[in-house]
């Protein structure tokens, strides 16, 4: 394909064919990755540095007419003493470990089974694989009409295993039951989603190792610990931050599940920040509340990451 | 095939696939309650104790695409006959229709800022993965790091400075705000998605095209794009997917116009009270799209949802 | 037919007479419920006689304070005339939001008197109690209560309500008596189904349990402030009646309500009602029409009663709302209009028979209203006794306290009833000294 331009570029010595072929690699890198650069820096960084500077203010937007004043550390100062904060931590933590701790279990225990390769495992895959397809709104929404004890289905599966009465327990109402029904229907959603990541982890294991192992005569269980476990350990790590990041940033199935209660029993952080931002606008308190949930998310994610590569590297 | 010390007894393949068909079965029970709850009449949905069996209904469909009053027997009596089989349904109930519902609106909504960040989103996250892919870009791992973490921060945490800023631009409750919101929290999966991608594609294919003569651009485009088709096609579905499903920026920053169908369905109520079937229907309409790529998409599940960590 | 010729007639008068005014795109926002159908309706008459043209946008009821205020302190223009909630008449007042309607009212002869005065002082009025207008009463509403009267009528309960109490089973008298009601019927097998006592306000994440635990909380002595001295709270919200009051509710919670019912408002009540879980049912009074509808639980099969007496008087939340017109509207002309036309006796008397619940006395007084509907009595015995929430402008915030003070006592269980309006006290007061008020 000879057009006129790729004849004189020939024709011509380096620098100047350089330039009629077009901008240099240099130029062309810059044009393709500035508008990504520009619009994460205005959706996000800008944003970011927005909510620094309003966590020093008392500024509401539903008082439009007051005057803005600077309070210093005074935000910061309010939400480390107050004991609220804690507790939706908790109720967090709580939420973040055992959906970690379910979805890891059920999740590797599909995988390792999903990999024995049996006839059609393709199609079953796929089938559990469709609840993270859902919105978590809709999926919240609709588990709420799943626990009423009297109209949902869930009551009455239990009730239809363990003989007891559908009406005898509240999975949202009652105190005890609360952070577990918003753990079952999470662990429901996201589980596929683990087991996915360990299945790529199972398969990336070559046969040969296998195969060295029967040479030496390791039982099957000992195959097991010493190398199923190590070699699927990074993919393990990943799903679990995955699932940690996702998790720390729950809002949209919860809220839609239980408002936050009974109580705050489940009023996990997203949750409270969303009422203090924006149902009692207090923005500049909230900024600050905001800019918490930053260090920690950053904080936490930049250690484990650290710990997966050491695993990586070994 | 050879004997494989690797490869499971039947006894063990049959354990598993028996193991495996009973969770599938019990994880699909919600969501084809989901579905049945759609072709349930309203009280059948709110049956105590919940039928199981029930004489199927489209009353749920009607009223998700219509609004209704509803009307004393004189009155009824007054209006002209019904002309369509869903103004008999609606009337059978004692209600007629004033209208459609909101619901069309949501939908198209969705699509609108669903696939508008989508091809914005491909457009940039190619060409900015294509830059760190293939040129010295300074900072790169910064960058790359930076990029990453925009997706770590809780939305409600980032809302609050994008409400304020999007008031000041006039961009709440627009489609153009949600379509670059959307792309921006978006650009940091087709990056790091794409560059894998890219990475596959040898270089040499490219080196071959500019001593043949074309320019970087005419190479990028006639080269490796072409390349790289399934990659950003399987990018975008991923793109589209959290678009599509996407709550807690929609509930705060859209209202009126914008809205996408996720903040609305929940919200759905019927005449007299919450109306489970409509809900339900608009949940399974909401749902096919992501089924249908869902099952498409199979191969490249996991490297979307992963981040491209983890390569198949 | 006839009622709406001849108000369509009288608008047409009404409006040949003023100004022509140029055809305007007018959007009226309310919440997205049964009354907002029917409005709809009832102003295609208004349409076809002013030329203008009629928008509506309904929110949700879960979502419907958070998006409109928004809306309203953003400056927005989505809404012309706003039919907004009664507790924001306070904010909507201060922050110029709506536009103050004294001199249109005077100028069209529209008279408060004409309207029942609860709904005046609440969703008119700010500040309270004086004459400054910021709306006119649209949607009558009040908390009250719908109960199986099939169910209390079987001569088998009669019979053994009558061994276990020793009084006949009828609509209680005083909050006592409800509970035993709701008790008695708890975990009744009724039809070979087991049924429950009654479905109340439990709703965490809006206002749900608040505009239901008020319903005990006036009738025990509870008071928002001290009534000489407003925003002294101390003794009032946390007095001993109070505290009774509050520990009532969650003895009903405890002993009469149905099993998961934690987290229900209006929807999730009428649901169980309406799916025979209940005997009795908390709501509000727009649920009515469509009870005696309902082809399960209509048609005479229920009654309904005002919130019963407690020891310190008989008194039941108010809801409803008044029409505004939004301040940053430019169709404010036309937009003073519709509430002109509103204004109107014989559209006021079409609004109730289409299931709107005026709030004017020439409709409700009339003779032979009482028993246009099997609910009209209960309805005016109810408007008589009511009593909100605060309508101060930082209402938000002291009924997001006070969901979450009460949920946690109510639902959760923690701590005493004292601990709960003690620690409101402290949030409310916080919020007040917050405001400047204190």
């Amino acid at each position: 394909m000879a057009n006129p331009v790729t004849a004189a570029a020939k024709a011509t010595p380096e620098p100047v064919a350089q330039k009629i072929r077009g901008l240099s690699d240099r130029t062309i890198a810059w044009i393709f990755v500035a508008p990504t650069i520009f619009l994460l820096l205005a959706v996000n960084i800008f944003p970011l540095i927005w909510t620094i500077r309003l966590s020093f203010t008392n500024y509401r937007v539903n008082r439009p007419n007051n005057d803005v004043e600077w309070v210093g550390l005074r935000n910061y100062e309010r939400i480390l003493n107050d004991p609220d904060i804690w507790s939706t931590m908790q109720a967090t933590a709580h939420f973040l470990i055992w959906t970690i701790v379910l979805q890891v279990l059920i999740g590797f225990t599909l995988a390792y089974l999903i990999n024995k390769k049996f006839k059609g495992n393709d199609l079953w895959t796929t089938i559990i694989v469709f609840p993270m397809m859902l919105s978590p709104a809709v999926v919240g929404n609709f588990w709420t009409f799943l626990y009423q004890p009297q109209i949902g289905l869930f009551n009455y599966v239990v009730a239809f295993f363990t003989g007891a009465d559908p009406s005898s327990f509240s999975m949202i109402g009652d105190v005890n039951l609360a952070p577990w029904a918003i753990v079952i229907a999470d662990t429901w959603m996201w589980t596929p989603f683990v087991m996915l990541i360990c299945l790529a982890g199972l398969r990336s294991i070559p046969d040969s190792i296998y195969e060295a192992a029967e040479c030496d005569r390791a039982s099957k269980w000992r195959q097991f610990w010493t190398i199923t476990i190590p070699m699927a350990l990074p993919f393990l790590m990943l799903a679990v931050l995955f699932r940690g990041i996702e998790n720390f940033k729950m809002f949209d199935l919860v809220v839609q599940l239980t408002g936050g209660g009974p109580g705050n029993i489940t009023t996990l952080t997203s949750i409270d920040l969303k009422r203090e931002a924006f149902e009692k606008w207090r923005t500049g308190y909230s900024s600050a509340y905001a800019v918490i949930l930053f260090v920690t998310v950053f904080g936490l994610a930049a250690i484990y990451v650290k710990a997966l590569n050491k695993v990586k590297e070994r | 095939m050879s004997f494989s010390v690797t490869e499971p007894t039947n006894r063990t393949k049959w354990f598993a696939g028996i193991a495996v068909v009973l969770y599938a079965v019990i994880t699909i029970i919600p969501l084809l309650w989901i579905i049945a709850t759609g072709f349930k009449s309203p009280e059948d949905a709110i049956a105590y104790p919940p039928k199981v069996v029930f004489e199927p209904s489209v009353e749920g469909y009607v009223n998700l695409f219509t609004s209704r009053t509803r009307v004393n027997e004189d009155a009824m009596a007054e209006l002209p006959p019904a002309e369509t089989w869903y103004e008999e349904l609606v009337r059978e109930k004692g209600q007629t229709i004033s209208g459609p519902s909101r619901y069309g609106e949501r939908f198209l909504n969705s699509v609108i800022i669903g696939f508008g960040s989508t091809i914005l989103c491909m457009v940039l996250g190619t060409a900015a993965a294509y830059a760190f892919s293939r040129f010295r870009v300074p900072l790169k791992d910064d960058l790359l790091f930076f990029i990453l973490s925009t997706r770590m921060m809780p939305p409600i945490a980032v809302a609050i400075p994008i409400f304020l800023m999007f008031r000041n631009l006039g961009l709440n409750d627009t489609h153009l705000g949600m379509i670059l919101l959307y792309t921006a929290v978006n650009l940091s999966l087709s990056v790091w998605l794409l560059k894998g991608f890219i990475d596959e594609i040898p270089v040499e294919y490219e080196e071959a095209a500019l001593i043949d003569g074309y320019t970087r651009f005419q190479a990028f485009y006639k080269v490796v794009l072409p390349q790289a088709a399934t990659g950003i096609a399987s990018t975008a579905i991923f793109c589209l997917i959290f678009a599509w499903n996407e709550y807690a920026f929609a509930v705060l920053l859209t209202s009126g116009t914008a809205q996408t169908a996720p903040p609305f369905i929940p919200t759905i109520i019927g005449v007299g009270g919450k109306d489970w079937p409509a809900v339900a229907a608009g949940a399974t309409i909401f749902l096919v799209p992501v089924m249908v790529f869902t099952i498409l998409l199979r191969k490249h599940l996991l490297r979307g949802i992963t981040f491209g960590a983890v390569r198949k | 037919m006839k009622t709406k010729l001849t108000c369509s007639a009288a608008a047409a008068a009404l409006l040949a007479t003023g100004s022509v005014a140029q055809a305007a795109d007018l959007t009226l926002c309310w919440a997205a419920w049964d009354p907002a159908n029917a409005l709809v309706e009832l102003s295609k008459d208004f349409e076809a006689q002013s030329g203008h043209n009629m928008n509506f946008e309904f929110v949700p009821w879960p979502n419907f304070a958070d998006r409109m205020l928004n809306e309203l302190n953003s400056g927005g223009q989505l809404c012309d005339l706003m039919i907004g909630d009664s507790q924001w008449i306070g904010g909507s007042a201060e922050n110029g939001h709506y536009v103050k309607m004294n001199d249109f009212f005077d100028a069209n002869g529209i008279d408060m008197g004409d309207f029942l005065p609860a709904t005046v002082t609440g969703y008119a009025e700010w500040p309270k109690n004086t004459p400054n207008y910021w709306a006119l009463p649209a949607y009558a509403d009040v908390v009250g209560w719908t109960y199986r009267k099939d169910w209390f009528e079987r001569p088998e309960i009669q019979a053994e309500f009558k061994e276990k109490y020793g009084r006949d089973l009828g609509v209680p008298a005083t909050l006592g008596e409800l509970k035993d009601i709701a008790e008695f019927f708890q975990g009744r097998e009724i039809d070979g189904k087991t049924v429950y006592g009654a479905a109340i306000y439990t709703e965490r994440g809006s206002e749900g349990i608040t505009m239901g635990v008020t319903n005990a909380l006036y009738g025990y002595g509870f008071e928002f402030n001290n009534p000489e001295n407003p925003y002294e709270m101390e003794g009032f919200v946390n007095s001993a009646e109070a505290v009774a009051g509050l520990e009532f509710y969650k003895a009903l919670y405890d002993v009469g309500t149905p099993p998961g019912s934690s987290n229900w408002y209006m929807g999730e009540n009428i649901d169980a009602y309406k799916s025979g879980q209940v005997a009795l049912q908390m709501n509000f009074a727009f649920i009515w029409p469509g009870v005696e509808a309902d082809p399960n639980v209509g048609g005479g099969k229920s009654g309904y009663f005002a919130n019963p007496a407690g020891p310190a008087g008989q008194f039941a939340q108010l809801g409803g709302q008044g029409i505004s017109v939004v301040s940053y509207s430019e169709n404010q002309d036309a937009a003073l209009e519709y509430i002109k036309w509103f204004a109107q006796p014989e559209i006021q008397q079409r609004w109730w028979d289409m299931g709107g619940a005026s709030a004017m006395r020439a409709v409700v007084e009339a003779p032979g209203f009482a028993d246009s509907q099997p609910y009209a009595q209960t309805f005016l015995d109810s408007m008589a006794i009511v009593k909100d929430f605060w309508a101060e402008p930082a209402f938000a915030e002291l009924l997001l306290s006070m969901q979450e003070r009460i949920h946690n006592y109510v639902i959760a269980g923690d701590g005493t009833a004292q601990e709960a309006l003690d620690g409101l006290v402290k949030d409310w007061t916080e919020t007040f000294e917050d405001e400047g008020k204190l």
